[in-house]
């Protein structure tokens, strides 16, 4: 090894060790936080720092610790403050992990702070966004979160009747008859279908109807053909529709090719699907107060009451948009990512595209379901 | 392929080798058989010569072996030669082979029907909404191909019995006929003499027609119930079926999707003064509610 050799392995080492000591004194919180440890100085010695603090602890499913730091904490136990975030019942929450969290000051005094916080949860469907305004007070040298805990939703005792429809199948046995009759699969039709070109790619909105007198499991495909009526790309509904249709129920749907061009597009072949499924006529969901929001913020709120009596585990709530001549102009939907409990209210807000906003003039909501006793 | 097909397969392959090689042979063949015989049908083959010798009949998925004496029958009982097609007759023994074609016809009796009724459900009536296609098996599960007549059958309790006779072309034959206007269960049947097959063909109401709601106050909600609920030939539609009650007041609406319970859905929705109240099942609208109160 020559010198220059030797002083380059000096100066990597120098700089490593400083490294070390630099992040032992003054670790980042978030860091810190996933390390597990308090550090050698209190992290929490600012307000945003606090909340950072208990944002990252929730992130690691560091009930204890998390609950341990609040400064309200003998206002609710820590199993209470862990059902707040991860839902008292079963729901999309409960498996859900924190992918990254916000933190905005709103206002601050020498003594307390309110903070924003935004937290981004990826769950089976997608990302699911909860907010937080929290107080921040100042104890000594550090800062300690008030958290508003949400307590489980008090459902009155009640009987509720349930004596709604179920349909069962029975299908042919193995050994029957070549030519024996199966059960015929539900008709369906799409009363409506719409293309449009966004910024994304190609858009196909448009609705299904369950004609027959039997339940649907439904989906819809659409192939994109070219002048050639050769195909250009085809794509499914996926989870924007909803599944299961009781008999003359209208489901929107919606499907997207990304960075498809509609001028490219000479026809379009509609393929819906249904098979014949068992299924449940309970739960019905109310839609309560549905408003359309005007621009800049367009968008659909109000709220769903779930009317039946068992627990609806996730609520997707899809939503229909009409211009003024009746034709759809646009579908979106919002899955809730807390459990509906019997007769209690749960708001929705689903975001509408700016500039199609001041096409809408009307709209039409449909909740799908799924309950762990799995019917619907 | 299974391994016995395959094995007979290649027994036949070597068979009709020997046999093409012996061509000239089997012109002059000393074996005496019908030309043709009726699937399942007992029959004999009669050789000449002498000496023991062994007799072959291969054909489509069948093959049979007789050990024989020259100048004797060999006797080929009923049932044994059960699938129709063209088969071959060979004889071997000391002297060169001798070949005969034998054709083996589907049996002249229909024992089964494979009847087809699409659909298995279907609204009250559409013309020409059912089909029925029938194809006829001889016992052994031949296809009948000479011309036999189908009579097909659509009965109903409330109505009169639609028929119709098809004569069977390549031992095929089908047919159309329409729904009723009551909904049930109506039997399809296809026949050819004591043959018969049946099918179930659910006949069920329509969308709904001439859908009425009524209003009436419920402490601060309006309970919205609608008449029984049927179809534009009176058939009743069936519990289960969505009914959606939308009332729009001010810029804000409320919608419930309730599915019909014994003949009618009814629901309660809060009560806003000046709400129009709407009821729908699928694409047909029914009547509209002013509520004052």
């Amino acid at each position: 090894m020559n010198k220059s050799g030797r002083l380059l392995a000096v100066i990597l080492g120098a700089v490593t060790v400083a490294l070390i000591v630099i992040g032992t004194l003054d670790p980042s919180s978030t860091a810190l936080a996933y390390a597990g440890g308090q550090g050698l100085v209190p992290s929490s010695s600012t307000p945003e720092l606090a909340v950072r603090d208990l944002a990252a602890e929730i992130g690691m499913r560091e009930w204890g610790r998390a609950y341990g730091s609040l400064a309200n904490k003998a206002e609710f136990t820590e199993q209470n403050f862990q059902n707040d975030l991860t839902g008292y019942y079963l729901s999309l929450r409960t498996y859900a992990t924190l992918d990254h969290f916000q933190v905005r000051p709103l206002h601050a005094t020498a003594n307390d702070a309110e903070m924003r916080l935004v937290l981004y949860w990826s769950t089976v469907v997608g990302t699911s966004v909860s907010t937080r305004d929290l107080h921040v007070v100042r104890d000594g040298d550090h800062w300690d979160v008030d958290w508003p805990v949400a307590k489980k939703p008090d459902v009155p005792p009640q009987v509720i009747p349930v004596n709604y429809l179920r349909w069962d199948v029975i299908y042919p046995g193995a050994g029957d008859d070549w030519g024996e009759q199966n059960v015929e699969a539900p008709h369906v039709r799409i009363v409506d279908m719409h293309p449009v070109q966004r910024a994304e790619g190609v858009v196909i909105l448009g609705e299904l109807l369950n004609e027959d007198i039997v339940p649907a499991y439904v989906s819809v495909n659409a192939t994109l053909l070219d002048k050639e009526q050769h195909p250009i790309a085809s794509a499914g509904s996926f989870d924007k529709i909803s599944h299961i249709l009781l008999p003359k129920q209208v489901t929107p749907f919606f499907i997207i090719f990304p960075n498809a061009q509609l001028s490219d597009v000479k026809s379009i072949r509609m393929t819906p699907f249904s098979t014949l499924v068992p299924a449940s006529a309970d739960p019905v969901i109310a839609i309560d107060n549905e408003h359309l929001n005007p621009v800049p913020d367009p968008s659909l709120t109000g709220q769903v009451i779930n009317q039946s009596g068992q627990v609806v585990n996730v609520a997707h709530v899809l939503g229909t948009f009409y211009d003024k001549s009746g034709q759809v102009v646009w579908v979106a939907g919002e899955y809730l990512d807390r459990a509906l409990l019997p007769q209690t209210p749960e708001a929705f807000d689903i975001h509408i595209p700016e500039d199609l906003a001041r096409d809408i003039s009307s709209e039409r909501t449909v909740v799908a379901t799924y309950s762990e006793r799995g019917e619907q | 392929m299974t391994g016995l097909s395959a094995m007979m397969c290649c027994a036949a392959m070597v068979l009709v080798s020997l046999a093409a090689g012996q061509a000239a042979m089997a012109q002059s063949s000393g074996l005496t058989l019908p030309s043709s015989i009726a699937a399942g049908s007992a029959f004999s083959i009669q050789t000449s010569g002498s000496g023991a010798g062994t007799l072959y009949i291969v054909g489509p998925g069948q093959v049979i072996k007789r050990d024989v004496q020259g100048g004797g029958a060999a006797f080929i009982s009923a049932g044994s030669l059960h699938n129709a097609g063209q088969y071959l007759v060979i004889l071997t023994g000391n002297g060169p082979s001798e070949t005969q074609a034998l054709t083996v016809t589907p049996a002249a009796q229909p024992a089964a029907l494979s009847f087809l009724a699409k659909p298995s459900r279907l609204p009250v009536g559409l013309s020409d909404g059912i089909t029925g296609a029938v194809y006829v098996f001889d016992a052994y599960q031949n296809l009948i191909t000479a011309p036999e007549p189908v009579n097909f059958e659509l009965s109903s309790p409330a109505q009169p019995e639609q028929t119709r006779t098809v004569i069977t072309r390549n031992g095929a034959a089908w047919t159309e006929m329409n729904s009723t206007a009551h909904q049930g269960n109506d039997k399809f049947v296809a026949r050819i003499g004591s043959v018969t097959s049946m099918r179930v063909v659910e006949q069920v109401p329509g969308d709904p027609c001439g859908l009425q709601m009524t209003a009436s106050p419920a402490g601060s909600e309006v309970k919205l119930a609608t008449a029984p609920v049927r179809d534009c030939s009176g058939n009743a539609v069936p519990d289960g079926t969505v009914v959606t009650f939308t009332e729009a007041y001010g810029n804000s609406q409320s919608t419930v999707d309730v599915p019909i319970k014994r003949g009618i859905a009814a629901v309660e929705m809060p009560a806003h003064p000046g709400a129009l109240i709407s009821v729908a099942s699928g694409v047909v609208m029914g009547n509209q509610i002013r509520w004052e109160r």
